[in-house]
């Protein structure tokens, strides 16, 4: 009977040992992060908490697509959304040496857990459900949906949402463009859905699906650039009334919220929004709108 | 087992004591003895175990619950909600799943058959069919599947080739059997050639062809020794079968990535995750089982 007892004392030893180290080892650091989003004394520089004193690091995905960025550099300060980072990062105090880019994946942005960016901007559109694990500023631009065809295919003469019931369509998943094609289009066949907007394009290209549902500025340099024997069908009409927006994406409960927000906000008011949007995507003049 | 009651070892688990007319085998007291005391040694393992698997779960779970971070992980990764919008859609995804792994299943085995036996063929007059099916093995097996996807899946309908399919499905399944393939072939090849070469000499000798020695004495020894890994294969070949999402099919996890993209939260991709589990546990018990049984036929005695 010795070995079996010296087991089960070398077994109580051990768990007991475990259970010490859990309550004295793990015991729950608190985050203190500032919880309540209300405001710091001011949003001036040098009062921000972020995540690196006196930088401001701002993330996005890789490969960063036009025209959102100019060649796929954020850091260049081209394109519509790099434009929009570097005049937040203004308006909050910090000059374009300040700004410190990083490349995070889509989804890894909003995944609960430490982040590592002050905020981040990926063409993400707001909405209430999204809210519930992230804080968003206020919206920089207003996005429409857009659907994209090649040229003499069955879905590029399309005048309605009706007509588009009988194609087979594809967008990128954790896009709302996806829940356009489910919730507005409601086509007989179900949509593609991709991982990137890459492959949806190849699809297109490949004919292996009629139609890709993109936003506006994205479809415009589709149709532009990248496929060029696609033409924009049309774009959808606003769900509910309310605008789509995107917005910045920040940790649940930042303290940067507030003054990040009311940054978007003066840039929008003094028409630097307006201006930039002209600049970057001034070609995305109006598609039809399909009823 | 007819002899259990000779083997001094055997530990029958049946009643030493059940006696027929035509049986009048009375175990020995020491045999009692011996089989009572291994009894109370078997209980008492499994009440340690049944304790320290308590134990390990109580402090696992109390490390979890008390990080600071569990409010916020179990919203984004434990909400019955979306648990519950999820699920449905996530099952449909599977059927994909479960239709690739079947069909693909079939052709894997037979092609990685084929290839094995091409290049255990034997005579110089094959000697660019065992190279060939050596290249094959040799690229297939070394090719990311990720990259072999791809390339099937997008490049194949860039060519705009009359007749053939653009079907996202049928040319994902087409990629992973090739890949697979070449897995197979070479757990069939380390078969066939583990399988002893007096074997083969019986068989010729008895005037079998080489042929039928190999299609009736080699190949079903080989077969029969390789079936552990080859239902390992199986088993990943059913995960891998998700990424024909590539081509925009949705499977079980991309149907998971659908409503966490809208939603930015995570628990689809637990109730992805747990539904495979529940459909990979019944094969790998199978191979586990299947694997016991032959090391119990290759080795007699127990565990020291």
């Amino acid at each position: 009977m010795h070995p079996a007892r010296s087991t089960l004392r070398g077994a109580l030893t051990t768990t007991a040992v475990a259970l010490l180290a859990v309550a004295v080892g793990c015991a729950p650091q608190s985050e203190d992060k500032a919880s309540d989003t209300s405001s710091p004394a001011s949003c001036a520089e040098g009062d921000l908490a972020t995540e690196v004193s006196g930088k401001l690091t701002i993330a996005t995905d890789e490969p960063a697509y036009e025209p959102w960025f100019k060649d796929g550099k954020p850091a260049g300060g081209e394109g519509f959304e790099s434009a929009v980072a570097y005049a937040v990062a203004k308006q909050l105090g910090y000059d374009k040496g300040d700004v410190v880019w990083q490349s995070v994946p889509f989804n890894k942005a909003f995944a609960p857990g430490e982040k590592t960016f002050d905020f981040d901007i990926n063409q993400v559109s707001i909405s209430d459900e999204r809210k519930k694990a992230v804080d968003f500023s206020s919206g920089y631009y207003d996005v429409r949906q857009a659907v994209v065809a090649l040229k003499g295919s069955k879905a590029a003469g399309a005048k309605s949402v009706a007509d588009l019931k009988n194609v087979k369509l594809g967008a990128q998943v954790g896009t709302t463009s996806l829940d356009y094609i489910d919730d507005v289009v409601k086509p007989t066949e179900d949509p593609a859905a991709y991982a990137k907007n890459d492959q949806a394009k190849s699809a297109l290209k490949n004919g292996q699906v009629d139609a890709i549902v993109v936003d506006l500025p994205t479809a415009f340099y589709i149709t532009a650039a990248e496929v060029t024997d696609a033409r924009i069908v049309g774009q959808f009409e606003n769900q509910g009334g309310t605008p789509e927006q995107f917005g910045l994406v920040l940790d649940k409960g930042s303290a940067l919220t507030s003054c990040v927000t009311d940054a978007v906000d003066a840039l929008r008011e003094d028409g630097s929004l307006a201006a930039i949007e002209k600049q970057w995507l001034s070609d995305a003049v109006d598609a039809p709108v399909l009823k | 087992m007819t002899f259990a009651k000779e083997e001094s070892g055997g530990d029958t688990g049946g009643d030493p004591a059940e006696e027929d007319a035509h049986d009048p085998y009375v175990p020995s007291r020491r045999r009692i003895e011996r089989e009572r005391h291994r009894r109370s040694r078997a209980r008492r393992a499994t009440a340690i175990a049944a304790l320290s698997t308590l134990v390990t779960a109580v402090v696992l779970y109390l490390v979890v619950v008390n990080a600071p971070g569990w409010p916020r992980t179990k919203e984004t990764f434990f909400d019955a909600q979306y648990a519950r919008e999820a699920f449905p859609k996530v099952l449909e995804g599977l059927w994909l799943n479960v239709r690739l792994l079947l069909v693909c299943g079939v052709a894997v085995l037979v092609l990685g058959m084929l290839i094995a036996v091409a290049r255990t063929l034997r005579g110089p007059v094959f000697f660019p069919l065992r190279a060939l099916a050596a290249a094959y093995t040799d690229f297939f097996r070394g090719l990311p599947l990720i990259i072999n996807l791809m390339i099937v899946v997008l490049g194949v309908p860039a060519l705009r080739l009359q007749g053939i399919t653009v079907d996202p499905v049928l040319l994902g399944g087409t990629a992973l059997t090739l890949t697979y393939s070449a897995y197979v072939a070479e757990v069939f090849r380390a078969g066939i050639e583990s399988v002893h070469p007096s074997q083969r000499a019986a068989a010729r000798s008895l005037g079998l062809s080489n042929r039928q020695a190999l299609r009736y004495v080699v190949l079903p020894q080989a077969v029969r020794r390789q079936v552990p890994p080859l239902l390992n294969d199986l088993v990943s070949l059913q995960k891998d079968t998700g990424l024909v999402s590539i081509g925009g099919a949705v499977d079980a996890v991309r149907a998971a990535d659908i409503i966490v993209g809208r939603s930015l939260n995570y628990t689809p991709y637990i109730v992805a995750g747990l539904v495979f589990v529940a459909l990979t546990i019944p094969m790998t018990r199978f191979t586990d089982w299947v694997t016991a049984r032959m090391d119990r036929r290759r080795a007699q005695g127990g565990t020291i």
